[in-house]
C-alpha cells in the first residue's frame, strides 16, 4: 500500500534533495495553477510561463523551506503576486471575441481545451448556447477588479478556506469575506440572464 | 441579524462553512428577508454557473520547460574566498579586525613625550640653539669650579655672546 505523503512532506524531501518529490507536487499542482492563472491573466501562453515561474521559485526556496504555512498558501500567494504584477504591468490583450462576434468552437480560437476527446455534439444549438453561456461567464470573471477576481478564483475553484486566502490576498478575513461577497454582488448582476433562468424565486 | 451582517456570512452559509449556531441565526434572519432570500439563492446559481467553465490541461511541453528552467539555474559559487571563510560571520569578523588594524597603523601625527607645561621656561626669546653649544675655548670667562658642577642638575644657561 503506498502512502500519499503530504505536500509539505513532499517539499521538505525537496529540501533534502529529492528531486522525485519535485516531480510529484509538479504533477500535482501544474493544472490547478495553470487555469487559476488563466482565469487570472486570461492569455493562455501567458498563463503557462507564470506557472513555470511559480514553480521555478519554489525550487529556488528549497533549502530555506520552512513549513510554517499550508503549501497551497505558500504557492498561491507565489500565483497571485504574479498573477497580479503580470495583469497591472502588461495589461494583456484580450483573446476572446466579443459576445457580437459570430460564435466560433474554442478549438479554432486555441484558447482552451476541454477535457473531452473529440467533442460530438449531436444538437449543434446546444453547443452553440453552451459556448456563449461559457463565454459570459468567463467575461465576468474578468471583469471583476484583480483582487476580487482572485479572491473568486482561489475560493471557488481552488477551494481554499477564508483563512488560507487572507493570508494570500494579504488581508483580514472579514476584508476577505467583504470582498467576496462585492464579487459575488457583481458576478449575479454581469449573469443575471443565466441566473434567473436556474433560479426560482 | 441585519441584513448588513449577512455580507460576512452568507458566502459562509452557502458553502455550508457555518458552525451550528450562526448558521441557525442566518436561517432565522433569512426566513423573514425576502430580499436576502434572493441573495442566496442567487448567489448559489452563481456557484453553479462558475462550474461550467472547463478544465484546462497545461500544454505537452509545460513540464520540459520547468525541467529547462532548473537546469539554467546557475550551480551555487565556490569562489576562492569560500576555502578562507567557513561561515559568514568568521568572514565579517575577519574583515572587522583588519579594518580595525588598517586604521589603527594610519593614525599619525607628533606625539610629544613629554607634557608642554613640563618643558622648563626659556625667558630669552632669542634663545640661539647654535651659540648655545660655542666652543669650550668661551667657556674660560666662567671660573671652571668642578665643585660647583651640578649644571648637570640644571637647565642650560644661554651663553651670553
Amino acid at each position: 500500500m503506498t502512502v500519499t505523503r503530504s505536500d509539505v512532506q513532499l517539499m521538505l524531501d525537496v529540501k533534502a534533495g529529492d528531486q522525485q518529490s519535485f516531480e510529484l507536487l509538479l504533477q500535482r499542482y501544474r493544472t490547478p495553477l495553470v487555469n487559476f492563472l488563466y482565469r487570472m491573466v486570461r492569455n493562455r501562453e501567458q498563463a503557462e510561463d507564470l506557472a513555470q515561474e511559480v514553480f521555478l521559485r519554489v525550487y529556488r526556496a528549497r533549502e530555506d523551506y520552512e513549513p510554517s504555512a499550508k503549501f497551497t498558501t505558500w504557492l498561491f500567494r507565489i500565483a497571485t503576486n504574479l498573477a497580479l504584477n503580470s495583469v497591472r504591468d502588461h495589461r494583456y490583450q484580450k483573446l476572446e471575441t466579443s459576445l457580437d462576434a459570430p460564435i466560433v468552437a474554442d478549438a479554432e480560437q486555441g484558447d482552451e481545451r476541454t477535457m473531452e476527446v473529440a467533442d460530438k455534439h449531436p444538437d449543434i444549438e446546444q453547443h452553440l448556447v453552451e459556448e456563449a453561456r461559457k463565454k459570459m461567464i468567463r467575461h465576468a470573471i474578468e471583469k471583476l477588479p484583480e483582487k476580487q477576481r482572485a479572491a473568486v478564483l482561489l475560493h471557488k475553484y481552488q477551494e481554499l478556506d477564508y483563512a488560507e486566502i487572507s493570508k494570500i490576498l494579504r488581508c483580514s478575513e472579514s476584508a476577505l469575506k467583504s470582498l467576496l461577497f462585492r464579487a459575488y454582488e457583481t458576478l449575479r448582476v454581469e449573469l443575471a440572464p443565466l441566473v434567473a433562468s436556474s433560479v426560482k424565486h | 441579524m441585519s441584513c448588513e451582517k449577512m455580507e460576512t456570512r452568507i458566502l459562509a452559509y452557502v458553502d455550508g462553512r457555518l458552525k451550528e449556531a450562526e448558521r441557525a441565526e442566518v436561517q432565522k434572519h433569512l426566513d423573514g428577508c425576502a430580499a436576502c432570500r434572493v441573495r442566496v439563492n442567487e448567489f448559489r446559481a452563481v456557484t453553479d454557473l462558475l462550474d461550467e467553465l472547463p478544465v484546462m490541461e497545461p500544454s505537452g511541453a509545460f513540464n520540459a520547460r520547468v525541467h529547462a528552467l532548473i537546469a539554467a539555474e546557475p550551480r551555487k559559487r565556490i569562489g576562492w574566498f569560500a576555502w578562507f571563510t567557513p561561515s559568514p560571520r568568521i568572514a565579517f569578523v575577519a574583515s572587522m579586525l583588519l579594518l580595525l588594524t588598517v586604521w589603527l597603523g594610519s593614525r599619525q601625527g607628533p606625539e610629544p613625550l613629554i607634557a608642554p607645561e613640563a618643558l622648563p621656561v626659556v625667558e630669552n626669546a632669542d634663545y640661539d640653539v647654535i651659540s648655545s653649544f660655542a666652543p669650550l675655548s668661551d667657556l674660560s670667562q666662567v671660573p671652571d669650579d668642578d665643585a660647583n658642577d651640578n649644571d648637570a642638575s640644571q637647565p642650560q644657561q644661554p651663553q651670553q655672546m
